[in-house]
């Protein structure tokens, strides 16, 4: 399955170039750029690991991009996603948020449920790659994640 | 001039309630009334009686006035203007002391402003064009119980338009094939689906069955895709006792979002926005009815009025135009509702038909709604005319895909993705829209199959009702 979070997840995989666009959109209008990871795509996972700080000083899209492949590099096996934010009063929330790395296979969720009585369910959401330990949640080639435990 | 005292009938524009010297405080209640004076009755006089019979005054000279300070009580309309090439048709700019006026009750402020003069005899006509809503009395109000930014932050959707349907046909389903049209919107990537306003609980489906099947919907798609989905449950009922109990039912079976419709009245909407908030429920307000009295140009209240009572009554959505879809909608006119519910100050501008400055002291914004007959063949149109904080509602759109319901919704997607895609990067995603569709369009059997379908429907009537205070064109 591909997991649709995220504002771009109908349209094919960004390029580096397609990604740079968007970056330097983001900068014209003064929103900072954050990189985040993750292993459990449950839609309710709000907090991703953050790859360092927003860079809220770095107004270069090449070296925004730079911080996503480097986070690729050491993560290629997990979500990756880029957010940009809008520190405006009134917004003061993220502008912009896409997916810019998945793991080469997604398995997806369960949906469990518990039947209740007069025909109510109660329904939980069950991300498959939860199944595992945080770190090794995405195989290839039989290995775990190359660079695991979720850390720089 | 006759005695303002004696006893019998004299003009209200000598009775005090007309006073071209007022200068309005920043704490009154403004309004604008576009009125039609009788033949024979002067501007100033009819303003004056507008502003006398929706505050103190009745027919008569009445002695009890001089029992309270009623200088301080009476609206002042302070200004007439003709409206250009409409003879005998004039805005009236009145003014309110905040006095007048209960702490956080539309129904209270409406039955003073509205309450009783559109039945005037000296006035062939009137209608609300306005009200500057001074912020002393909007921070009396609770406001959207989440508003724009908390919407998005639950949903966890930023930088594009929401999307949403209305389940179709409006009338007939069983729950079960009712939940089947929920389920297949949603899967195929939209982020809410809609029961309309007149699905309450008829024989053919009973609210809670229709509930019931809806979430059932609405958890399968999101395990389908990863993210979070909503399926606006209609509470409207015959009472607020029937209203609450359905909301409760919707909260226990972890629906994010309920919906209510306009006619159940302000203090009902009031009370649903309270409970909306008290339970973290996204709260829809469907505007059932609103064009009975909004859409003709000299007589009742424009809606941009009635979006402001909206955003202080406390609803998280309400449906406010599409410009380019099957309903009635002035694009300029449309922007000003839209800058209404949306930011939060809105500037005084006669294209847009905003009369006065409006501050919202950072109460959150409302999300508006655009439904009516609109396809992913406008994605391009859409984005320019409403922006971005937007739920755009694809019904048939999505429904009535050749190939199904989820290729119409992943359709829906793939066009507003597409467009918001070309848009940062820079290029005029207005012109070139047609372009950018085409170009998605071959990586998306769904897009190119919309296109072929509805590409060339338009829906271009002239517009009853266009800002005209000013003489500026109005075309999109």
């Amino acid at each position: 399955m591909r997991i649709t979070q995220g504002t771009f997840s109908y349209l094919p995989d960004f390029t580096d170039d397609e990604i740079t666009k968007q970056i330097q959109y983001c900068l014209d209008n003064e929103w900072p750029l954050s990189v985040e990871f993750t292993d459990d795509p449950h839609p309710r996972n709000v907090y991703w690991e953050m790859w360092g700080l927003p860079m809220f000083d770095l107004k270069d899209a090449a070296g925004v991009l730079l911080e996503v492949n480097a986070c690729r590099e050491a993560h290629s096996e997990k979500y990756i996603r880029l957010n940009a934010y809008d520190a405006r009063l009134g917004r003061q929330t993220t502008a912009l948020q896409f997916i810019v790395n998945r793991p080469t296979e997604e398995p997806g969720f369960r949906l469990d449920r518990q039947e209740g009585p007069d025909r109510q369910i109660r329904y939980t959401t069950h991300a498959y790659a939860t199944e595992r330990p945080e770190g090794e949640r995405y195989r290839t080639n039989g290995k775990p994640d190359s660079k695991a435990n979720g850390s720089k | 001039m006759a005695d303002r005292w004696s006893a019998g009938v004299i003009p209200y524009a000598e009775m005090g309630y007309w006073e071209p010297d007022y200068v309005p405080k920043d704490t009154d209640v403004l309004c604008a009334f576009r009125i039609q004076p009788q033949e024979g009755v002067p501007a100033e006089e009819a303003g004056a009686a507008v502003a006398g019979e929706s505050s103190t005054a009745t027919w008569t000279v009445v002695w009890t006035d001089r029992l309270t300070n009623y200088e301080h009580y009476q609206a002042k309309c302070y200004k007439v203007d003709p409206v250009p090439n409409a003879p005998g048709t004039y805005i009236a700019w009145i003014a309110y002391d905040i006095d007048l006026f209960e702490e956080g009750s539309i129904a209270n402020l409406t039955s003073s402003i509205i309450g009783n003069v559109f039945g005037f005899k000296a006035l062939k006509a009137l209608r609300l064009e306005d009200m500057r809503i001074p912020t002393h009395y909007v921070k009396t109000f609770q406001g959207p119980a989440h508003g724009i930014v908390m919407e998005r932050e639950w949903l966890n959707k930023y930088g594009r338009p929401l999307l949403g349907a209305t389940t179709k046909p409006k009338l007939g389903l069983s729950a079960r094939n009712y939940g089947r049209v929920v389920y297949e919107a949603l899967s195929g990537g939209l982020d809410f689906t809609k029961d309309d306003e007149n699905i309450n609980s008829q024989p053919f489906m009973r609210w809670r069955d229709r509930f019931l099947h809806s979430m059932e919907a609405v958890q399968r798609a999101q395990a389908e895709t990863g993210e979070i989905k909503g399926h606006y449950l209609n509470v409207t009922a015959g009472t607020m006792e029937e209203m609450y109990e359905r909301a409760a039912f919707a909260k226990e079976i972890g629906s994010i979002i309920i919906m209510i419709d306009l006619t159940i009245g302000y203090t009902a909407i009031q009370s649903m926005a309270k409970w909306a908030r008290a339970n973290s429920m996204i709260l829809h307000l469907h505007r059932a009815g609103y064009a009975t009295w909004s859409r003709q140009k000299n007589h009742g209240v424009n809606f941009r009025v009635l979006a402001k009572w909206m955003r202080l009554a406390g609803v998280d959505h309400i449906h406010a135009g599409t410009v380019v879809g099957k309903l009635e909608g002035d694009p300029n006119a449309i922007r000003g509702y839209y800058d209404t519910l949306r930011l939060n100050h809105v500037a005084a501008d006669p294209v847009t038909g905003i009369y006065f400055d409006q501050d919202w002291q950072s109460m959150p914004g409302v999300m508006p709604v655009a439904s009516g007959g609109i396809h992913a063949g406008q994605a391009h149109l859409l984005l320019h005319h409403l922006g971005e904080d937007v739920v755009l509602q694809f019904g048939g759109g999505t429904i009535g895909h050749p190939s199904g319901i989820a290729a119409g919704a992943a359709a829906n997607r793939v066009a507003v993705e597409a467009v918001i895609k070309a848009r940062n990067e820079g290029r005029d995603f207005l012109k070139e829209g047609d372009d950018i569709l085409k170009q998605a369009a071959k990586k998306s059997r769904e897009l190119d199959v919309a296109l072929a379908t509805w590409g060339d429907i338009s829906f271009n009537y002239e517009s009853t009702d266009v800002p005209d205070v000013v003489e500026t064109p109005t075309n999109v």
